[in-house]
């Protein structure tokens, strides 16, 4: 990392980010693709669901869109491609490059949160002209922090899905393994449901886990319901470090065991 | 005297296989009781390399080849033995060794795909901490000698697979390294492209100085590149020495066909004690071994009226197919 200059990160981003653009209707359908939240908004509000919680229609709304927004910019794909530039031998001209490949990864996942900014402004133009009770503007201290919060959850998701991608030094079908975390991260995120309206005893562990602070977190704070924030982001920098140190250890032992497959 | 750049000791690498027996019991076996074997790819093998040198790596499919450029070049850590490239231990991986050297592979490709290759190359410059300007330099000198200009612009999937095989040797070689590894690289590209190639990685060894490790199936570019090869079976190293030698060795003797004048020069031919192949009309053909070839044939021409002479030796092909199937090269 402190090989690192501003020049070869700046030159890595740009790549990226052309690389990117030549994906531009992709990106759009993906930004459409990542409309769970408004499902999940409909179905509580045409319920009557959010009144057993006590937040309003509007703050829901608001959570749902902000649910939305983090979710666009915190998703992560980074274990599929790696499995797939393992299998047809694309890793190996990356290991011996002095850029741990990883870097490459994440400069593209931040290129294509880049391309993807656009869409999903206009996803969220399109919610408000259909709920214009739900405008809000957010105090700028709420995005400075709400903006750190979701980077956090982009890098708590990263750091998990490079772990498991580093498995594939193992085994090659290293995406079956994220496929487990799959229904916790659906259902513990706060993607369907804010945690608030999770049952008590559910509370009282969920939060020692990283999944509230992949979606819900954020997406509270950027929504302007009650939370811990300092706490919030502690616990977030926590699982990062742990994470990150769990990471080395298995990609050092995970590339001794590498075959240079697909070459 | 150069100094040794590539340093070998006893190196041996075992993959863990596991096996899988034909059929839907096999199938099922596989599933629930899965049997792995270990396979020894690379036996205990030793050689040196001295900077500036080209060797070239000679064996058959699965014969190791590949697996001991890529344990040179770090990307497999070897299971036993010592090894030492340009002063560091591969696997360890170092900035310093890294910038050092580049590994190529035939139709496997580090460039981007959906953007031109110049692209690639500002971002391989700027990973090896080369500035703009520098890079500007260097792509420019590079493509001048790969002849590649416009092509640079363009998509890389919009390229020819010989445009693509040289933007992928000038991406590999921006940071000028001083070791190159190049497993097949030649692979699937036209005669032309492959001449091209072979000048200049022959131009870039005389102008770098850089030691160059080749494998490939084309002997032609281990005849034009190589004057040193390793032949490799079976993990082994079954000879490490001068391709001249090696040629000598496995292929000592030359075809000679004489068309005389008269079928009485064939007579007299006769009796000179050569080991004779063939005799059709007027046409004699003849064996000699290559230490003897040259009083042979003066002997021959000073003698006799002769009216046309072939020379033959065995395709070169034919002659290092042997080495695949040889076990020792004595």
């Amino acid at each position: 990392m402190k090989n690192l200059s501003l020049y070869k990160l700046s030159t890595l981003f740009k790549t990226q980010y052309a690389n990117m653009l030549e994906y531009r209707a992709e990106i759009a359908l993906w930004a459409i693709s990542g409309v769970i939240p408004f499902f999940m908004l409909n179905i509580w509000t045409n319920n009557g669901l959010n009144e057993s919680i006590n937040i309003s229609n509007v703050m829901l709304s608001r959570y749902f869109l902000s649910a939305f927004f983090v979710r666009q910019f915190s998703v992560v794909w980074v274990v599929f491609t790696f499995e797939e530039d393992a299998l047809l031998g694309r890793v190996s001209p990356y290991i011996i490059q002095p850029l741990h490949p990883f870097i490459r990864y994440f400069a593209q996942h931040i290129a294509e949160q880049i391309t993807r900014f656009p869409f999903a402004l206009f996803i969220a133009i399109l919610f408000f002209i259909f709920n214009p009770q739900s405008v809000w503007i957010p105090s700028l201290l709420t995005i400075i922090i709400s903006i750190f919060s979701t980077f956090f959850s982009f890098l708590i998701q990263f750091l998990m899905q490079s772990i498991i991608a580093s498995f594939c030094f193992w085994t090659e079908k290293a995406s079956s393994i994220e496929k487990l975390l799959f229904i916790p991260t659906l259902f513990l995120s706060g993607l369907l449901a804010p945690v608030a309206s999770f049952p008590y005893y559910v509370k009282t562990w969920i939060y020692f886990t990283p999944f509230p602070y992949l979606i819900d977190f954020p997406a509270t704070i950027l929504s302007g319901n009650q939370t811990k924030i300092i706490e919030g982001i502690l616990m977030q920098l926590l699982w990062i470090i742990l994470f990150f140190f769990i990471f080395n250890k298995v990609w050092k032992s995970g590339t001794k065991k590498f075959t240079a497959m697909g070459l | 005297m150069s100094k040794n750049i590539i340093e070998v000791k006893n190196i041996s690498k075992s993959f863990t296989i596991s096996a899988k027996t034909p059929g839907l019991k096999g199938t099922l076996r596989h599933f629930l009781n899965r049997k792995t074997i270990e396979k020894k790819v690379v036996k205990n093998i030793n050689f040196e390399i001295q900077e500036g040198e080209i060797v070239g790596f000679l064996g058959a499919n699965g014969a190791g080849k590949t697996t001991i450029l890529k344990i040179l070049c770090g990307l497999l850590y070897p299971t036993a033995g010592f090894i030492s490239v340009a002063g560091s231990r591969p696997f360890e991986r170092d900035k310093s060794f890294l910038e050092k050297i580049t590994l190529i592979m035939g139709q496997k490709q580090q460039l981007i795909w959906d953007i031109p290759p110049i692209d690639s190359f500002y971002l391989n410059a700027a990973i090896y901490g080369i500035e703009k300007k520098e890079a500007m330099k260097r792509i420019k000198n590079l493509s001048e000698m790969l002849e590649i200009d416009s092509e640079l612009y363009l998509p890389v999937r919009k390229l020819s697979l010989g445009q693509r095989m040289k933007a992928e040797l000038l991406a590999s070689l921006i940071h000028n390294p001083s070791i190159l590894f190049l497993d097949e690289p030649t692979l699937g590209l036209d005669i032309n492209a492959q001449a091209n190639l072979r000048k200049f990685l022959q131009i870039y060894n005389k102008q770098t100085g850089a030691t160059i490790l080749l494998t490939s199936h084309y002997m032609k570019d281990i005849t034009y590149l190589c004057r040193r090869v390793i032949c490799i079976h079976e993990g082994y190293i079954t000879y490490d020495g001068k391709l001249k030698n090696l040629l000598t060795k496995l292929s000592p003797n030359k075809d000679i066909s004489i068309i005389c004048k008269s079928s009485k020069d064939i007579d007299n031919l006769k009796k000179l004690n050569l080991e004779i192949k063939n005799i059709n009309d007027n046409q004699i053909t003849f064996t000699i071994n290559k230490l003897d070839f040259k009083n042979t044939l003066k002997n021959i021409l000073s003698k006799f009226e002769i009216e046309d002479l072939h020379i033959n030796e065995p395709p070169i092909d034919e002659v290092i197919g042997k080495i695949l199937i040889n076990k020792k090269i004595k």
